[in-house]
């Protein structure tokens, strides 16, 4: 174990994957960063958030590629040579910008093996980073995880630790199916235990991030931090929850959230997208057609409201679930009669 | 063509408004003042005010993600957008764009827009609208370079082509898509050259140059007034800040932002031609150059003063009626 940030974390698993197999290939804009300055070295930049800091040195410009300003071409790029062979994990810089890659990943990715009458796999990643907390407003705040969730033929893993970045990065890059790969933007600078070598995080797999008797608080990404936070203030109280982190939203743990609700009997669901058709309301109506008997009160969600990502602090605020909100709708559910 | 001095008083001020306005968020931001992801236009301004000057307000113009100094030369109030950009209640987009959404559509402002090439599609749409109501409007895309690689904008500027639109590109090319060189990333000898291709009347010129971009744009823009459909420009310029605020521009030469402020300064190109013609006096740009400041002052100081929204705002104006 070494202790990494998110960030180290994601770059080791590219690494040890490039390394490991010469069918891996990165690619995106400013992945490298100063190609053709006349003025500086390539490869300083290595994605604006770092995370392939280091691969086009090691690796060269024909396995680590920049690319101009062209979502749909990026991510159909990275498409066809999965069908043809490679592993390409290529980076959409956030994920609003997968609005301009859409038809790629929805229609043309997802659908390959299915169409093709399982004649042909198409195993690429597209990483991108997701979520609110930097005021960074509407068109690079948003959490689409539920959209692309939806689409049969796509994968999605987002890691709420650097342990389970490197895990689940290398998972996705060794998986035969499309995996869109949601890294949350306040979450690269965040330091934990990373295992040394080679590390995989299997899909479909929760992670249960504690244990208690009185509430299922089911969440990703960095809700998993408000919700230890908001388990710690309720345990003063004498509540104690099992946080579950499904870790991959496609494939679902389901079996791990049914049985954590099957013995608290309540379940509040927490995440940052907007309610409607999301992750949450999808959570709250397995709870409620497969485990209702067990059930001692309402299930609740806890999500941003409907409406785009406000850009000002204090509205930003407003929008996002909080510990406190999360405490108190727990309070509010064990609380029911 | 010659200029009356009312109009190069004008000109001068935007430029210098649109400067100060970003030297003054350049040093705001460092103090952590201004939330959120910030690009500034600095060292553009010729291209921003030498075409707006030629626009009304019954013509359109998109921006981009460094869309201050395009807000502030098609007329969006200077205040109100300190104010969104201090994230106020009272800001033109009440504290819920920020920097990258200002807009203003009373003055034919369609918006900042946090993606690149947003823009020209729906320039292209405010020109089909322009031409269905007859009165001669025209829209611009403002652009940057590396704009010009987006799917989207392709599709745009052909539909614009076909239709006959009244639409004009204006492809800014400062040399750098965010931290990569353009001659990477455009394979055509130049943005025009590309544009051209489209079947679309294209003209490269000199984006430090107000004198050269306002000629430019006048002989450009009256030929899309008269119904000969789509132009464009690619306009060479620079940027004295990084692509966002805190970008160390490590892919620069050593001297290369000190020899742009020095050489390539639009501003001072502006003002030493001026001069040298005895058309503006030392003095008067002085007076100017008070006025501008007067004015950021003034919006700093309300924009401090300024409320800040409520909880209760998220909710608003996500439909006129749900």
């Amino acid at each position: 174990m070494t202790e990494k940030t998110y960030r180290e974390a994601l770059t080791d698993a590219l690494h040890q994957e490039m390394a490991r197999d010469e069918n891996v290939i990165v690619m995106g804009e400013d992945v490298v960063g100063g190609s053709g300055s006349p003025h500086a070295e390539p490869g300083f930049v290595g994605g604006v958030f770092g995370v392939t800091s280091g691969l086009y040195e090691e690796f060269g410009i024909e396995r680590c590629i920049d690319m101009p300003i062209s979502e749909a071409g990026i991510a159909g790029t990275a498409a066809g040579a999965a069908l043809a062979g490679k592993r390409p994990v290529a980076e959409i810089m956030f994920c609003d910008f997968m609005g301009l890659c859409l038809d790629q990943l929805m229609n043309q990715a997802a659908k390959f093996r299915y169409m093709f009458g399982g004649k042909a796999t198409c195993p690429m990643v597209l990483r991108t980073c997701y979520g609110a907390g930097m005021n960074a407003a509407s068109q690079h705040s948003q959490s689409l995880h539920p959209m692309i969730t939806a689409i049969p033929g796509l994968k999605v893993a987002m890691p709420s630790t650097p342990a389970d970045a490197k895990g689940l990065l290398t998972t996705a890059i060794r998986d035969e199916d499309p995996v869109i790969f949601f890294e949350h933007k306040t979450l690269y600078a965040l330091s934990g235990d990373v295992p040394d070598g080679e590390h995989l995080v299997p899909f479909g797999k929760a992670r249960i991030v504690s244990e208690g008797d009185d509430c299922t608080l089911v969440a990703t990404g960095r809700m998993i931090s408000f919700c230890e936070n908001a388990a710690q203030a309720l345990a003063d109280d004498g509540i104690t929850c099992d946080i579950i982190d499904p870790r991959t939203t496609s494939p679902l743990d389901e079996d791990a959230i049914l049985d954590s609700v099957e013995k608290t009997g309540r379940l509040v669901v927490v995440d940052e997208t907007p309610p409607r058709c999301s992750f949450a309301s999808d959570i709250a109506a397995l709870a409620a057609s497969e485990v209702f008997s067990s059930l001692k009160a309402p299930v609740k969600q806890l999500t941003g409201p409907h409406s785009p990502v406000p850009f000002a602090k204090e509205l930003e605020g407003a929008f996002l679930p909080s510990p406190n909100k999360i405490k108190d709708l727990v309070s509010e559910v064990v609380n029911y009669k | 063509m010659q200029l009356a001095r009312e109009e190069l008083e004008q000109a001068y001020k935007q430029m210098k408004t649109i400067r100060e306005f970003e030297e003054h968020l350049h040093r705001e931001i460092m103090t952590g003042a201004i939330p959120g992801f910030t690009h500034l236009y600095a060292g553009q301004e010729a291209v921003a005010v030498g075409v707006c000057e030629n626009l009304t307000n019954k013509d359109y113009i998109t921006s981009t993600h460094r869309g201050h100094g395009h807000c502030i030369a098609k007329g969006v109030d200077v205040i109100g957008m300190m104010k969104e950009l201090y994230g106020k209640a009272d800001g033109v987009c009440k504290g819920k764009g920020g920097s990258m959404h200002v807009a203003d559509m009373d003055v034919g402002m369609l918006g900042a827009n946090g993606i690149v090439g947003g823009g020209p599609p729906l320039a292209t749409g405010a020109a089909l609208a322009a031409k269905l109501d007859g009165k001669g409007g025209v829209a611009v895309s403002f652009s940057g370079d590396g704009s010009c690689n987006q799917g989207p904008v392709f599709e745009a500027m052909n539909i614009a082509a076909i239709l006959k639109l009244p639409s004009v590109y204006v492809y800014e090319n400062n040399r750098y898509s965010e931290h990569t060189h353009c001659s990477y990333v455009i394979a055509s000898e130049s943005i025009a050259s590309r544009v051209e291709g489209f079947g679309i009347h294209t003209v490269k010129a000199n984006g430090l140059d107000f004198f050269e971009v306002h000629e430019v744009m006048n002989e450009l823009i009256t030929k899309a007034r008269e119904g000969n459909g789509p132009v464009a420009v690619e306009f060479d310029t620079t940027r004295f800040y990084g692509h966002f605020e805190g970008d160390p521009q490590d892919y620069r030469a050593p001297g290369e932002l000190e020899d742009d402020r020095e050489n390539n300064d639009c501003l001072k190109i502006f003002k030493t031609k001026v001069t040298e013609a005895g058309l503006l006096s030392e003095e008067d740009i002085g007076k100017l150059d008070d006025e501008v400041n007067s004015l950021i002052e003034e919006s700093v100081e309300q924009a401090k003063a300024s409320p800040l929204p409520s909880a209760e705002d998220v909710t608003t104006d996500v439909y006129v009626s749900y």
